[in-house]
């Protein structure tokens, strides 16, 4: 298990992936599921990052644990901001044509599609939001 | 991530390297504002692109548009990982790609 608390900043996004691919490197993941993984913890990590304590910031730990003997990854994230399910947003309508495209709201899409479980819960009043990948 | 114009009177070619995310989309984004002006055919080279996230795919999505009122826009070189992503989000219906 590895775990890391910082400032929720665009700014360290980069430690936050850093510490994935080391545990993916750890783990032997394939490329496939390593490249969702990467895009999952960039689009959660800055949703927290833009909106958890916006107009301030604050804390996230994001979590990292082998799952199914090292075939799988769960990684949790935990932020004390608003309250927020990201799980409650309608996903896009992806069949619009481009003018009637909304700029927005893919992040979230893009993660319900590509782990095989997303939870969210609200406790201690905080965020805690679990991602499941089966590599 | 690298950028890299190609410009050949009102065709632009730009080419990007690395990786596409939160952090360096906004670099494209400041790029394309001064780019467009009088371009017709716009085409991005992603045949040395890792990685794209939703921030990238945002300033995809907003080149087509202005594209839209102004031209053609086309993709080209997109890796598998990256039509994957294309794929889960629709974007292969609403840009132009060519493989």
């Amino acid at each position: 298990m590895k775990e890391i608390t910082l400032e929720a900043t665009i700014d360290n996004l980069q430690q936050v992936l850093a510490v994935l691919e080391e545990m993916l490197d750890e783990l032997r993941c394939p490329t496939k599921p390593r490249m969702s993984l990467m895009i999952a913890v960039e689009e959660l990590f800055v949703n927290i990052a833009s909106y958890a304590y916006a107009p301030d910031t604050g804390e996230a730990t994001v979590r990292f644990l082998p799952i199914d003997d090292a075939k799988g990854i769960e990684i949790t994230f935990i932020d004390s901001g608003m309250q927020y399910n990201p799980l409650e947003k309608d996903d896009p309508d992806i069949t619009l044509p481009v003018e009637e495209r909304p700029i927005g709201g893919l992040g979230i899409y893009m993660v319900k599609k590509s782990m095989d479980d997303v939870r969210y819960e609200y406790k201690n009043d905080q965020n805690v939001l679990k991602i499941t990948k089966l590599f | 991530m690298t950028i890299t114009k190609q410009e050949n009177g009102s065709e632009l070619t730009i080419k990007l390297e690395g990786r596409l995310d939160t952090v360096t989309a906004p670099q494209l984004e400041e790029e394309l504002k001064n780019s467009l002006d009088g371009v017709s055919e716009l085409a991005f080279d992603l045949s040395s692109l890792d990685y794209i996230s939703s921030a990238g795919l945002r300033v995809l999505l907003s080149a087509q548009k202005t594209m839209n009122k102004q031209g053609s826009m086309v993709v080209r070189g997109a890796n598998d990982d990256l039509m994957e992503i294309f794929d889960v989000t629709g974007f292969v219906d609403i840009l132009n790609i060519e493989s």
